[in-house]
């Protein structure tokens, strides 16, 4: 331990100016000292380890037996029971029934939900493993599951009194779709300046206004509505909302027609004059714009999953067609340049996957993630971007086809650089993490 | 009538995705760091004892599995499914290699009665050598009724009523308790291991036995002489009539001119 701390002292001695070089030592150690304790515990509860050294030298990417149980079970439901339907669901747009059942029979749709209300009583990486294996075969599936677990039943769980937990965690859990509604026309990035307002009346609040971009609304039952109820403490004001599908005044506009991930619905949502009881308030009064930016940080790491479980799923696709498409005498796979670039796109892959791990696990034993899931939610982007790009040169003519599956990963990575947070949102949040730490 | 104990054989095979390559030397397939998992007839099988439980007509299942020790990942899968406990027997990894049928319907046979089952179910053969002997050799050595090909099992009175598919069509048995029983591909679609399930298998016991525990024999009858790849499929050709057809069959020599 010891001469970790050391190294650590001497990296940033020889990195940082001398001002700084205390603060940032000190930081360092601190997070050192936190982060070995902590893991440790963690450790134990999550790999039933007593060694000391072990917790120190456990891989990020290393999967407990029950992990790597799940990871294969859904692997082989989506290739069964969604592989077949995912081209018909694109090109409808539209998610078939069927499938959405099979998630929820499977308790995908509530991993961590606690047992005591139906749900699987998993962990934060557990969903991340959901949905990176969902993405391999379509990241419209995946999202559909992200949305779910890691922000409605986080929001509910973290957040909800217990006759709010009551009432919906087992529906959510069983049969229940949410959405998550935030953004609206003008308010994308700059999501604090929301406009739906919640005006009290008596013990009511009516809330007006209009969402956009909302994933699930088209089966959405319940939605978490950010509106400000005091616009004089501006977004301090802004309180999260339970909103029922048959509310009145609540209403689902058509689904929008997108580029990729169009089996999931994505839909404005438009309040007019619905009146919400004050028990519907989730959480604290106009702490909404605080639960917002906890909950994006799970998200965010959710997302990241999403797409390098895209990547990986169009990768393996694009890779087996070189391993039998013959040019010149040989295997495509054969060309050394070839290789060269499937080698790197590999890298990046695993890169991204060992960040989003290391992410998850910092996440589920509650060590601090802003900065961590802001760079993974990022790069996995990029990595996507790159890889399903790739995907289709590899393949040629048949690539840019809708026979092949690879141009549908291509259309469908583009939203992971803008939704839950653009990429240059992402790279804001990092400098500003970095600056917070003392480095720049 | 109380529940019956049902034995389930689950058989850790190369999973049926993954492409095959004979090895170097041609005494076998590549099996190093290839993915496997339970033969999806003995799946099957699992499901049917499973959903036997639930009907209440099945009180206890046990999974088996003869192997190395990786056949303990298969057995956890058929907990995970809803087998109450498991027994891996041991047998080391060059001993598996020349592991024959009847080595393991001897174990299963000798099992079946320490155990007190009622019925021994299998899948019908294993996707891996097809041998499609097991089940009935159990049935066999323990002088019990066999119904093999089910695809439909219930239960009447203290007799079983079997659905078989055989190449005339499909034949239902009477067989009377105990019985071995074989599962073949449409008696049911087999469930996803589920999380909480997963979670639930870990607390399920399993026992850990040798061949020699039960007092059989595994040493080798036979070696493997070798493994080849099938023939490259060789292209056909399009006729244009049945008329040229016969005439190609006459002068292949497949039909009497």
């Amino acid at each position: 331990m010891s001469s970790i701390l050391t190294k650590l002292n001497v990296g940033a001695k020889s990195w940082c100016r001398a001002s700084h070089m205390l603060m940032s030592a000190r930081l360092q150690w601190q997070t050192a000292a936190t982060l070995s304790s902590k893991v440790e515990a963690a450790s134990k509860t999550l790999f039933g380890s007593d060694n000391k050294d072990m917790s120190l030298r456990l891989p990020a990417d290393f999967l407990s037996p029950e992990e790597q149980m799940m990871k294969d079970s859904v692997a082989r439901l989506a290739a069964e029971r969604i592989q077949p339907y995912v081209a018909e669901m694109d090109e409808q747009s539209a998610m078939r029934e069927d499938v959405i059942k099979c998630l929820f029979e499977n308790g995908l749709m509530g991993v961590e939900i606690p047992e005591e209300y139906g749900g699987t009583g998993s962990k934060f990486f557990m969903a991340n493993i959901v949905i990176e294996e969902l993405a391999k075969v379509d990241p419209a599936v995946s999202v559909f599951c992200d949305v779910q677990n890691t922000l409605i039943n986080m929001l509910f769980v973290k957040l909800g009194n217990d006759q709010q937990k009551d009432k919906y965690l087992p529906r959510l859990a069983t049969d229940t779709v949410g959405s998550f509604c935030l953004s609206e026309a003008e308010s994308g990035s700059d999501a604090f300046a929301l406009r739906t307002s919640a005006v009290k009346d008596g013990s009511d609040y009516v809330l007006n206004g209009t969402k956009i971009w909302i994933t699930n609304a088209e089966h959405a039952d319940v939605f978490l509505v950010m509106a400000n109820a005091d616009t004089s403490a501006g977004y301090k004001g802004i309180t999260c909302f339970i909103v029922d599908r048959d509310m009145p005044g609540l209403s689902i506009g058509k689904k929008e027609n997108k580029l990729g991930i169009r089996a999931s619905s994505t839909c404005a949502v438009t309040l007019d004059n619905v009146r919400v009881p004050s028990s519907n308030i989730l959480g604290e009064f106009g702490k909404g714009y605080k639960y917002a930016i906890e909950m994006l940080n799970g998200g965010r790491i959710g997302i990241a999953a999403q797409m390098l479980g895209l990547a990986q799923g169009c990768f393996n696709h694009a890779v087996a067609y070189t391993q039998e498409r013959k040019q010149f005498g040989k295997r495509v796979f054969d060309f050394q340049g070839i290789q060269h670039q499937i080698a790197h796109a590999a890298t990046q892959i695993a890169l991204g996957r060992v960040m989003m791990c290391n992410a998850a696990r910092r996440h589920e034993i509650g060590l601090p993630v802003v900065k961590e899931a802001a760079m993974v939610k990022y790069f996995a982007g990029e990595v996507a971007t790159h890889v399903t790009s790739k995907s289709i040169e590899w393949m040629g003519g048949v690539g840019y086809t809708k026979d092949y599956p690879v141009e549908k990963y291509y259309r469908d990575c583009k939203v992971g650089t803008i939704y839950e947070g653009t990429s240059n949102i992402q790279l804001n949040t990092i400098a500003k993490c970095l600056e917070q730490e003392g480095l720049i | 009538m109380s529940g019956l104990r049902v034995i389930v054989g689950c058989k850790r095979v190369i999973d049926y995705a993954v492409k095959i390559r004979v090895k170097p030397d041609k005494l076998g397939v590549v099996t190093d760091g290839v993915k496997h998992s339970m033969n999806p007839f003995d799946e099957i099988a699992v499901e049917e004892a499973v959903r036997m439980k639930e009907k209440k007509l099945a009180s206890e299942i046990i999974a088996v599995s003869c192997g190395p020790t990786q056949c303990q990942e298969t057995l956890r899968t058929a907990m995970a499914m809803g087998a109450d406990k498991s027994i891996h027997v041991e047998v080391d990894a060059a001993t598996y290699e020349n592991l024959q049928p009847l080595h393991v319907a001897k174990i299963l046979a000798k099992v079946a009665q320490d155990e007190k089952a009622d019925i021994v179910f299998t899948g019908k053969q294993a996707i891996d050598d097809d041998c499609n002997q097991t089940g009935q050799m159990v049935a066999a050595l323990l002088d019990w009724p066999q119904a093999t090909f089910a695809s439909k099992v219930e239960k009447a009175n203290g007799d079983l009523t079997v659905t078989r598919e055989i190449d005339g069509g499909l034949e239902t048995i009477k067989v009377k308790l105990p019985a071995v029983l074989t599962a073949d591909l449409r008696l049911n679609e087999p469930r996803y291991a589920t999380l909480p399930n997963i979670m639930k298998a870990k607390k399920k016991p399993m026992a850990k036995k040798k061949p020699a525990d039960y007092g059989v024999d595994v040493a080798p009858r036979q070696s493997i002489l070798k493994v080849e790849d099938p023939p490259v499929r060789q292209a056909g050709s399009k006729l244009d009539s049945v008329e040229t057809l016969v005439g190609k069959l006459k002068d292949a020599g497949l039909v009497p001119s």
